[in-house]
């Protein structure tokens, strides 16, 4: 398939999916879709299409959350981003483990670092931080008040 | 149960990524692994958020230092993409013979601990001292062995001189016959053969589906390789074939690397005579707001960088993905139902950072802790003296 052929059927499948399409450069195009769908979505890029899954990357955007997920179509040289936007009250998406394996350890950093719950994983344990950091202080999150050296000391870690 | 227990064998701080594996065996039969990464977990992601563009490329190039050029390189390319330039044609050749004699300095590194690993110290001992030469070549056109500081957003910080040229071709091409050797050496050995042929397999279906990059998913039959899928530097204009092998074992892991090497010298040689002359650096001043995306093959595979930036001089994010954080899980796959003396070379044959092996604990399945990190590797190196033994 030609990238404006994937990227049609992209569109017309997930018609009700999408919020918003950039269409970037000719190796990049970010699709905003909504949380609830990601795992559709992601199953089909990866599965049907074929798609390779690069990586997913977090981002505290103030206001809400956001994950990007990339998938690189290696035969017509294109990269698409499929953001997700969280609400902070309510920091929870399906966990694509189950889907591919290549997402599993992506989703135990990203629980761990910035705090979003992945519906399904079959393991959350902790993946970069020791197993005695203190709950509920996620390091990548914006309003990460760590710094201090003293406050490190006094929690132990 | 992590908890319990202590991890053996010295520790290496200072070697990257520094891991701890623990070993589930039956006998002789690994039944289950598991992993515990994060010693070393320096937050450069969220230190590079601290640095200014600039600043940040050299805080990239520590996140190793045998692919140092790797990280800096997908992150410059992260930066332009989100300006959406492309840098001067004399820059994207001076980046690709960076790249390319890194590839070939650390599958070398690799070749020779793979060599350490199995008991074959010639092997440790020729491959190492191949790599001298190409480090020697990487402090002629960089000033230094290792963390080039070659890179920026924009272009490269140094140029190479004509004069420099000739002497390097030479020093390159001094190496070939070694490596001839060393290929002959490793490929029709008939007890490596014996101990790496059918251990390990990576399924073509499990590399897919663990999306392992690099020559990891390259020996398993999936042909992926960023620098023909998605062609930066000078790559599109090089002739240079991808190395893809069937088994997806240790031994085809070997040889894609080896193979590899003889590209890279191919793709150096072509860079440096073919050399155009101009600038080499965009000088760019400022980071409109925006993001973007830099991925490049590094020697282990896809190095990935996504960097956001809100228009001031520093990134908002930068997400980092190392090629190992794909590949180590696929041990799940190749470990579950070796020996254990095979495990020390099917866990380095993803070509981590190898200290992984030194920190390897086996427990049996009641629990009892029986081996460390040296001991494994002396039960590796004792099985290819046993195998060699009865080929004679």
């Amino acid at each position: 398939m030609r990238r404006e052929e994937v990227l049609k059927d992209i569109r017309e499948r997930f018609k009700e999916d999408i919020l918003d399409i950039i269409d970037k450069s000719p190796k990049r195009v970010y699709i905003e879709i909504k949380p609830d769908s990601i795992r559709e979505v992601a199953k089909y890029i990866f599965k049907d299409l074929g798609a390779r899954f690069n990586i997913a990357s977090g981002v505290d955007a103030r206001e809400h959350m956001e994950i990007l997920y990339h998938f690189t179509f290696e035969d017509i040289n294109l990269l698409i981003s499929f953001r997700v936007k969280l609400e902070k009250s309510k920091l929870e998406i399906d966990s694509l483990a189950s889907v591919f394996e290549g997402a599993n350890w992506i989703e135990r950093e990203i629980h761990e670092l910035l705090g979003i719950n992945f519906k399904g994983h079959p393991d959350l344990r902790k993946l970069l931080l020791p197993d005695n950091w203190p709950k509920g202080v996620y390091p990548l999150r914006r309003d990460y008040k760590e710094w201090d050296k003293k406050a490190i000391r006094d929690r132990g870690v | 149960m992590a908890k319990t227990i202590i991890p053996i064998g010295p520790y290496h701080p200072l070697q990257e990524e520094p891991e701890f594996f623990t070993l589930t065996v039956d006998g002789e039969r690994v039944v289950d692994i598991d992993v515990r990464i994060g010693y070393n977990h320096r937050g450069i992601e969220k230190l590079s958020e601290m640095k200014t563009f600039d600043q940040s490329t050299f805080v990239i190039e520590r996140i190793c230092g045998i692919c140092s050029t790797s990280h800096p390189f997908a992150y410059t390319r992260a930066v332009e993409d989100i300006i959406g330039v492309e840098v001067p044609e004399r820059a994207k050749y001076i980046r690709t013979i960076i790249a390319e004699g890194e590839r070939i300095h650390s599958h070398l590194l690799w070749l020779g601990l793979a060599g350490h690993f199995l008991g074959y110290n010639t092997v440790y001992m020729w491959a190492w001292k191949l790599r001298e030469e190409i480090l020697d070549v990487m402090e002629i056109l960089s000033g230094n062995r290792n963390n080039y500081a070659m890179f920026k957003p924009g272009g490269v910080r140094r140029d190479i001189k004509s004069g420099d040229i000739p002497g390097v071709i030479k020093k390159i091409d001094s190496i070939v016959p070694t490596l001839t050797m060393l290929k002959k050496a490793v490929i029709d050995d008939p007890v490596l053969h014996a101990r790496t042929k059918g251990i390990g397999v990576l399924s073509k279906e499990d590399a897919i589906n663990y999306s392992a990059l690099g020559p990891t998913s390259r020996a398993s039959g999936v042909a992926r390789d960023v620098r023909k899928d998605s062609p930066y530097g000078v790559y599109d204009k090089v002739e240079w074939d991808m190395i893809v092998t069937q088994n997806g074992d240790v031994f085809d892991k070997a040889v894609v690397r080896i193979l590899e090497a003889f590209e890279s010298i191919k793709i150096m040689k072509y860079c440096l005579l073919k050399l155009p002359k101009g600038e080499i650096d965009l000088n760019i001043k400022n980071i409109p707001p925006g993001e973007g995306i830099g991925h490049i093959e590094a020697p282990r595979g896809e190095v990935f960088h996504y960097v956001r930036s809100d228009g001031t001089n520093r990134p908002v994010r930068h997400k980092v993905r190392a090629p190992t954080f794909m590949n180590l899980p696929t041990y799940k796959a190749t470990v579950v139902g070796e020996t254990i003396s095979d495990a020390t070379i099917i866990l380095a044959a993803i070509d981590p950072c190898y200290c992984c092996t030194e920190r390897m604990a086996v427990r049996n399945i009641k629990g009892k802790k029986l081996y460390n990190g040296e001991d494994l590797i002396k039960l590796s190196q004792e099985k290819t003296e046993k195998v060699r033994r009865g080929l004679k």
